[in-house]
Order: C-alpha cells, then structure tokens, then sequence
C-alpha cells in the first residue's frame, strides 16, 4: 500500500479511465510473470486491485510514482482529472491499450454527441424503465446537500490529447508477451525515444499473417458472419475487410489465425496519420470494378464504412468525431 | 461576396494532365472565376490518399474538389483514374457518416480541354459552399466541455 518503503523497488501506478477491465486481464494474463513484476515492482495504485483512494494519490509528493500504465479513453470530467493527477504524480505515463492510445471502441460514441447518447440509453433502449424521464445531472440537490457526479463529455479523448504522454502501447488488449517486452525495457532503462509506440513492430498486421496472398481482386465484400473462409488464404482475397494492411503489428495476427478479419485494434502503423484512410484506400484497391456505376455498387455494399475503418481510432483520427449539432 | 461576408476557403486536388491543364488555361483565357479555390497540383488522381481530403476539412477547408481524367481512356497512367472512381464513393459515404454535407465535396472529371467546364464549376461549388456556411471544424475540436 501507498508504497512509502524506499526498497529500490520500482513504483508502478495502473488506472483505467473509460475502458472495459481488458486491459487490467491483460496484465493479470502475465500468469506466474506477475510474480516477477511484484518482486520487480511495488504497485502504489491499481483501483481494480487495490484499494487505494484518490486521496492517496492526491496525498503523493509530485513525480512519485515511477510509471503509472494509464488505461482508457477520457469519456468523463472524472477521467479526464484522474490523467491530470497521473501525469502530476508519475515520472512516466504510458498511455496503455488502445483506448488510451487511439480512443478504441468507447470511442465510436464520437458518431454521436451526450444528449443522442444518453436519450438512447436512458430512455429509448427497450429494456429501459424509466416513465419520467430522468437524465443524468452533474449536479443534484439532497437533503443532506449536493450531490454531484462527473460531467459526461460530448467528445471521447485519447488520454494524449489532454495530457503529455511519454509512451504509447497499443492493442485492444495489449498482447502479455509485448507488456513484459514493456516492463522489461522500463527496468533495465532501455527505453525509445519520448513519444514512441513500444510493444509493438514497426510493420504492418499482413507481415506477421501467415494467410497467403495472391492479391485478387473483389466483385462484393463479405461480413464475417456471411461466409466461412479459406484458412490458407488471404481473408482480404476471399472479401472480407480485413485491418491488416493498415494496423500495425505485434499482436502475431492473433485474429487472422483463426480466420477473423483484422480489425484493427494496434492502430495506424508508423507513418500512417489516418488508420481509417489507409484502410479505405486498400479496400477500395481491390475492387474489381472498370466503370464508374460498378465501382459504386461494389463498395455501396460495405456497411457502416467509418464503424468498419475506424473500429478503434476514431478520436484519434484526423476528424476525431462527427459534426456537432448546431 | 455573400450577405453575411463569407467567403468559403475551398481545397482542389488537381491532376497534373487533365484538370490542372483545364484550371490554368482557364486562368490563362480570363474565364470569370472566384478567387476561392486553393489548387493542389498532384500528378494523378489515383495519387489523390482519402487522407488528404480528411486533412483539408479538419485543417479548416469549407469545401473540397477532387478531379482528373475523364475515365476510362484519358488517364496519363492509364488506369489512375480508376483508382479515384474507386476510392470516392467510399469517401463519399465517410464524409456522410461524420455529418459533412454532400455539397461540401465534389469529384469528378474535366479534361484538359474543359477550361470553360473548370471555370463553371468553381463559379457553381464556391456558390454552394458559400450557401451552406462555414464548416469550421477546427473550431468545433476546440469546443470547451461543459
């Protein structure tokens, strides 16, 4: 707990913001490793683990913690204070998983704005009872007081877009072996430049897919679920969409092993700004199409193309959400 | 210049061969034109990356033009033209997703010997992009959380 023996141990500090647990599974899949990052680390803060209080983070001199892995996107006031007293608190932030690197699937809600999503959720979902009507309000007046909880933005952040971040680790999780790739460089102090991408490779899904491709060319692009197919093959041959021409690897193709399309989730490979771009621009490279009307068709078919480009990247993408209402 | 004084800052994707020929003979030939459109030359349609077009609008663009070769046979590479044909009804689709308007983007084709055809679709999209406003998406990033 709040860690005070100065034993040489490193401090490690985990948060998750906006995310859905995985990555905290990811780092309990370390299995017996975990033994070694305790006898390599004290952990100060890990909310899904420890119970440790704001307050005590608050309570640490700045620049306590050696490295806090920061997981989730920033959805609320709450995360979004949580990643200023992190980045307050630690030496090293590492934006951790795909939510806190790219926005992940939380982010998708950036196609929407608070009031469409809490209407949906609050009041049309079938399975919702709530006859008057009731929202979410920041603030609220009881006998005892107010009450007040976090705000709920209209915009889902990546923690790099409201604070400095020293590192990124992408995948939605991030794969075990590629976190203790992670830790190992923190302990021996080898580590990259600020700002880069670590636990990953520098090329893309397809180099590490062992799917064989012969680089045909498409009549009509399939959902996953419409069409079994040829595991020796390229998926993107057979129709499917697949991530991997424009995801960057380090995952080992874990999806495209058992025949599940890439789908994106260690984010643009380097070099690449607008995952969502480079993806559209190979999908439309394999359409089997010599007039205008034909190509139209063929990719007229593809449902929900910015669900389907920017699975996992939307906030960090170029336009980072949809227009806002006036 | 529009009752409200907006003038929309317009980004064209030009080919080299074709579109950007039609442009700078209709600069040459004084075809009345509006002085909205920031002409990039590349060398094909086909080199035209979505990314571009996604950079222009959140760098402030209110309205973006991509044009090149009239397809199938005029392309100077042969086939780039059908790389665009491809590409933009996907991009298309995308824009609609984030709620950009339709008539903030248009593609197409004017060959090199369409100056009047170029000049006419200037005068006819700044019109219409100049009707439907301002798109200002840096503005709306920087919108402060209530």
């Amino acid at each position: 707990m709040a860690g005070e023996p100065n034993n040489g141990k490193l401090k490690l500090g985990l948060y998750w913001a906006a995310s859905c647990g995985g990555c905290e599974i990811a780092i309990v899949e370390l299995r017996e490793k975990i033994l070694d990052l305790d006898a390599a680390a004290d952990i100060l803060f890990w909310p899904v683990a420890l119970d440790v209080k704001y307050k005590d983070v608050e309570a640490m001199p700045d620049r306590h913690i050696d490295v806090c892995l920061f997981n989730g996107a920033i959805r609320t006031s709450e995360n979004e204070h949580m990643a200023h007293l992190l980045r307050q608190k630690s030496k090293v932030l590492v934006a951790f998983g795909s939510c806190a690197h790219e926005g992940c699937i939380p982010g998708l809600a950036n196609l929407f704005d608070r009031q469409s999503i809490f209407e949906r959720v609050y009041l049309e979902v079938p399975s919702v009872d709530n006859p008057q009507g009731i929202l979410p309000q920041p603030s609220y007046r009881v006998p005892e007081g107010e009450v007040e909880i976090p705000h709920f933005y209209n915009t889902v952040k990546t923690l790099g877009q409201v604070e400095d971040v020293d590192y990124y680790v992408p995948g939605c999780p991030p794969q075990p072996p590629q976190i203790w790739a992670v830790v190992e460089a923190i302990l021996s102090g080898n580590l990259p430049p600020k700002g880069s991408v670590v636990g990953a490779n520098e090329k893309t899904v397809c180099d590490e897919c062992k799917h064989v491709r012969e680089e045909r060319r498409i009549k009509k692009f399939y959902r996953p679920h419409e069409i079994i197919p040829d595991s020796t093959k390229c998926l993107f041959d057979q129709g499917l969409i697949c991530a991997g021409p424009a995801t960057r690897g380090g995952c080992g193709a874990l999806c495209t092993k058992v025949d599940m399309p890439c789908r994106g989730c260690y984010g643009p490979p380097p070099g690449v700004i607008d995952q969502g771009a480079a993806l559209l621009s190979a999908v439309a490279s394999v359409v089997d199409a010599d007039t205008e009307e034909e190509a139209a068709r063929i990719v007229g078919e593809i449902v929900d193309p910015v669900g389907t480009f920017y699975r996992f990247g939307l906030p960090a993408s170029l336009l980072h959400r949809a227009k806002l209402r006036e | 210049m529009s009752d409200n004084g907006f003038e929309p800052r317009i980004v064209g994707f030009l080919c080299n061969w074709c579109t950007y020929t039609a442009a700078d003979t209709a600069g040459v030939s004084r075809m009345e034109q509006p002085p909205n459109v920031d002409i990039i030359r590349v060398m094909c349609s086909g080199r035209i990356d979505p990314e571009f077009i996604l950079k222009a609008f959140a760098e402030g663009a209110d309205g973006v033009i991509v044009s090149g070769c009239h397809p199938p046979g005029d392309c100077h590479y042969f086939n780039g033209n059908f790389k665009t044909f491809r590409r933009m009804p996907l991009v298309e689709a995308l824009l609609a997703q984030y709620g950009i308007e339709p008539g903030r983007f248009h593609w197409g084709w004017i060959s090199g010997a369409e100056a009047i055809k170029w000049a006419q679709l200037v005068r006819e999209f700044t019109d219409q992009v100049r009707n439907l406003g301002p798109l200002n998406w840096k503005r709306q990033l920087a919108s402060k959380e209530d």
